[in-house]
């Protein structure tokens, strides 16, 4: 049998579970951590919605960009807070793929938006006898 | 003589794995990684959304059809969910297997009141005649929404089984790594939650 020089060390750790695992792990959260996501968070969900049930500004240009920026800053909260990111953890892996992720999402939307933006306007206008013949 | 049975025994070929301890960041990772292509899946329905979302043939539109007080508790109930699964991870790091499935049992109690309340809403909205069929905006809608909430529905039966498995067999270093899995995908789905509430229903009813 080849020595496993973990497997005694994995008995003891299931009792401590802070043995040697630890620092590979995705990071433990604290009480007081999680407190402060979950009171930020509710402030940041209260707001957009005051904006918009109570008509606060007039804009509603400016109200959509609020909504807009207070929900990233939510998931920033929700990301650093509930899910514990932090650009060291699992030696930086995971911070390259959400980057990785961010941009293919950024395209995804920005670029959907602008060519199906530009199919619109540059569709020919139609009349219904036109509507009519159409296949 | 023993030397001698020792090289014979490095000659053998081995027909039993011999790698070290599984490191417990792999799964972590790999876990993350399907989380991703998770957000890839919603961008691309939320990209949907945004083309077809203001596409109403002539029929209700957000502001006619969303109830921002209901959306709003149900908001409340996912965030709320997610403070209570937080706080069955802090159970688990104290090993307390009770605490920890009582707070697990919270967590899916408001997942399933997240759920219900999602469930009027659509059949509200389909008894109304706005049903997925009515416009390219009410279609998009009830794709994303909809997949949200196959999310939860999935994360909800994962929850009960990982309580069985965990009132069966205790807080071993399996079901540790499964609750973390679990602690990723059920954040996860309230950070997608964000996005749908300030995109879907807050701007639309904007106008």
């Amino acid at each position: 049998m080849i020595s496993h020089p973990h497997a005694p060390a994995h008995e003891s750790a299931s009792a401590t579970h802070h043995g040697h695992s630890n620092g590979h792990e995705a990071g433990h959260g604290t009480l007081k951590g999680y407190l402060i996501g979950f009171v930020l968070s509710v402030i940041l969900t209260a707001i957009p919605f005051w904006l918009v049930m109570g008509e606060v500004f007039d804009s509603k240009l400016v109200t959509a960009f609020f909504v807009m920026g207070l929900g990233v800053i939510q998931i920033v909260v929700h990301m650093v807070y509930f899910l514990h990111m932090n650009p060291r953890s699992e030696g930086g892996w995971t911070i390259m793929a959400l980057i990785f992720t961010l941009v293919l999402v950024g395209i995804t939307l920005a670029g959907s938006l602008w060519v199906m933006h530009h199919l619109n306007a540059n569709m020919m206008p139609m009349s219904p006898e036109m509507m009519k013949n159409m296949p | 003589m023993a030397s001698n049975i020792q090289a014979q025994d490095t000659d053998k070929p081995e027909f039993y794995l011999t790698e070290e301890h599984h490191p417990e960041g792999s799964t972590m990772l790999g876990f993350w990684l399907y989380l991703m292509s998770d957000c890839l899946i919603f961008a691309t329905l939320f990209a949907t959304h945004g083309v077809l979302g203001r596409s109403y043939a002539a029929g209700p539109s957000p502001a006619d059809l969303f109830n921002l007080p209901l959306v709003a508790v149900n908001t409340a109930m996912l965030l709320l969910s997610s403070i209570t699964y937080g706080f069955a991870m802090l159970q688990m790091e104290r090993n307390a297997k009770t605490e920890t499935l009582f707070w697990l049992g919270v967590t899916g109690v408001f997942g399933a009141i997240f759920l219900g309340l999602e469930l009027y809403e659509f059949i509200h909205l389909i008894h109304e005649g706005a049903g997925p069929t009515r416009s390219a905006f009410l279609s998009s809608f009830f794709t994303l929404v909809g997949t949200h909430g196959l999310h939860v529905t999935f994360g909800i039966i994962w929850l009960i089984t990982l309580m069985v498995q965990v009132s069966m067999r205790g807080l071993i270093p399996e079901n540790r790594r499964r609750l973390m899995c679990l602690s990723m995908f059920w954040h996860f789905l309230d950070v997608i939650w964000i996005g749908v509430f300030s995109f879907v229903y807050l701007l639309g009813v904007l106008g």
